[in-house]
């Protein structure tokens, strides 16, 4: 057995750390800072959270051009984990935006609340800065285990409690097989870095070792239930449908990009491309996910619901990125889950603000004629579910135009039609929600809003955001190719 | 010395019988049991490829293993205790207002 050498750390691996080292100083100053109690109404906890994700963000900011392996290899500071850092950064600022007033009016106003957003976001950073197994994992943990809190945080609430269990208990399972197929990858190949691994694998490649393609497996069974891919998906409703709605907004965006993140890294760095076997198992997965997620949402009459499947066929979309393959193929999909993580925080958002006090308005229905009576509204959410829709000029259109033309590219022409035909399908129930909006008459008492200047603030980004990327994308693409680089 | 295929097949039995106690079982304790004999099962097949090729990873994986399975405990019975409070039971049957 090697001797563990002391991982030395020079200076610009500091900085490399210093959006991890922020969010956990953060957090933990979160927690002390509830010895002195704050007045009732501070936002001491929401300010200081913003300003935790700042200082991360700024920190991988400065240091975004610097390439560093910390701790053997363990921990990666590449352009991949620049993009991402920068990603979850901004999902969990918009998120902290978006709870300023509803976590109050729904009476979960407590720091805990942002202690553990930050912690889920940290987990996510970790998740797509890893590059070994055992870090992945504990990200990965780290993630969830704040996810789980967040989504029963209503604790006197039946709902909220049994999403968290529900959500608790299939999360644990999937662990459970992540952890089984990591473990017989280490077996297969002796190592549990990615790097190591792909070293290993160029000398003497395993293609047909079984202990090696059911470990590959069982770690694809473990990301496709992050990311809430069919046959997994079946916590998604449940969970988004439950949790308070601005918790919902944060994990429909940030665990399902982190989910990719890690699996992009394990497909790429360590298997060398997405390997040949899988090309068949993940078109039909996302075959599934995109008909499943969309036919299903046809059904719903509960906004979060259908937002809910939504996002499972949104998955669908990204997987199709992933069977294309390579560098443009994971640069479509970086592309995709910024996008997608942009107009989804805002349609969520939306729905946070429906309601006064603890009323909370849910259905598609509650929606009605309120396009006439609160035109921000009205228009923010038709631009997100166009968006969602992936009709132009909006980023969703760009976002599916790439994912598509990269399918093309690597000759995936079923899947590419499959895709058109479902973003069709999905179009008829993004539309259902502008009809609402425009052209039908509220039965019984009409929906009030809940303003308040920092969702607002939240909602003005995001729709800004997703228009300016349906304009401009060419920006967002070439960063996306740039932070995929250093994979391949 | 054992060979490792004797603890690589208790391993996976172990997995099995966690993986058919989370399918097959309704209270969710016993889920939650289940699901940490499955942990354990991967911790064994660590412990086991570890020896066998005298590196030290899998033996560092598994004690990362042990917390995060504590700091999972420590939230999952948070929330059974607490479904238990709202609801009286810990059936996974009867814990059905979502659905759709």
């Amino acid at each position: 057995m090697t001797p563990v050498p002391a991982p030395q750390l020079i200076a610009l691996d500091w900085w490399a750390l210093g959006a991890v080292i922020a969010l956990s100083a953060g957090a933990m100053l979160l927690l002390l800072l509830e010895f002195v109690p704050a007045k009732p109404g501070s936002s001491r906890a929401a300010v200081l959270s913003l300003l935790t994700l700042a200082i991360s963000a700024a920190a991988v900011f400065v240091a975004r051009d610097a390439r560093r392996s910390i701790f053997d290899g363990m921990f990666v500071h590449d352009g991949f984990t620049v993009f991402f850092t920068l990603l979850f950064c901004a999902i969990g600022a918009v998120s902290v935006l978006l709870s300023w007033d509803y976590v109050r009016r729904t009476g979960i106003h407590h720091a805990e609340y942002y202690v553990l957003l930050l912690c889920a976001t940290l987990g996510m950073i970790v998740m797509a800065a890893s590059n070994d197994l055992i870090t992945i994992f504990v990200g990965l943990e780290l993630m969830s285990l704040g996810l789980y809190v967040l989504v029963g945080f209503r604790r006197a609430h039946l709902e909220s409690n049994e999403a968290a269990l529900k959500y608790f208990l299939l999360g644990a399972f999937a662990s459970g097989f992540l952890l089984y197929g990591i473990a017989l990858l280490y077996g297969a190949t002796g190592t549990t870095s990615l790097t190591r691994m792909a070293a290993f694998l160029s000398e003497s490649p395993l293609r047909g070792n079984p202990m090696f393609v059911a470990g590959g497996l069982l770690l694809l069974t473990g990301f496709a239930f992050k990311v809430a891919a069919v046959p997994f998906h079946m916590w998604t409703p449940d969970a988004y449908d439950g949790a308070p709605t601005s918790v919902t907004a944060f994990m429909s965006a940030g665990a399902k990009a982190a989910g990719f993140a890690a699996l992009l890294r394990v497909g790429l760095t360590a298997l060398g491309g997405m390997p040949a076997e899988w090309g068949p198992i993940l078109s039909a997965i996302a075959i599934l996910t995109m008909t499943v997620g969309n036919v299903t949402a046809l059904l719903q009459t509960n906004l979060k619901r259908m937002l809910a499947y939504s996002s499972i066929a949104h998955a669908g979309y990204i997987l199709v990125a992933l069977v294309a393959g390579g560098r443009d193929g994971a640069s479509a999909a970086l592309f995709y889950l910024a996008v997608y993580s942009f107009m989804n925080l805002g349609a969520f958002g939306i729905v946070t603000m429906l309601g006064r006090g603890r009323e909370e308005r849910v259905l598609v229905s509650d929606l009605a004629g309120l396009g006439f009576r609160q035109p921000l509204v009205g228009l923010a959410m038709t631009v997100f579910m166009i968006s969602l829709g992936g009709i132009p000029p909006t980023a969703g259109f760009m976002g599916k135009v790439y994912v598509f033309k990269v399918a093309l590219g690597a000759g995936l022409v079923p899947l590419v039609i499959i895709g058109v035909l479902n973003s069709v399908v999905s179009v008829f129930y993004y539309l259902r929600v502008t009809v609402a909006l425009y052209m039908q008459e509220p039965q019984g008492e009409p929906t009030e809003v809940s303003w308040a200047a920092p969702a607002v603030v939240a909602l003005l980004v995001t729709l800004a955001l997703t228009l300016w990327w349906g304009i401009q994308a060419h920006d967002l693409l070439l960063e996306a190719q740039r932070s995929v680089m250093g994979l391949l | 010395m054992i060979p490792i295929s004797w603890s690589l097949a208790l391993s996976a039995v172990l997995f099995v019988i966690g993986v058919i106690g989370v399918l097959v079982r309704r209270n969710a304790l016993v889920i939650f049991m289940s699901i940490e004999l499955m942990l354990n099962a991967a911790n064994l097949a660590f412990v086991a490829f570890s020896r066998d090729m005298q590196s030290l990873d899998g033996q560092v994986f598994v004690f990362f293993v042990m917390t995060v399975a504590a700091a999972e405990v420590a939230v999952g019975l948070a929330i059974i205790v607490n479904m238990f409070r709202l609801r009286e039971t810990v059936f996974v049957d009867e814990i059905n207002l979502l659905k759709g």
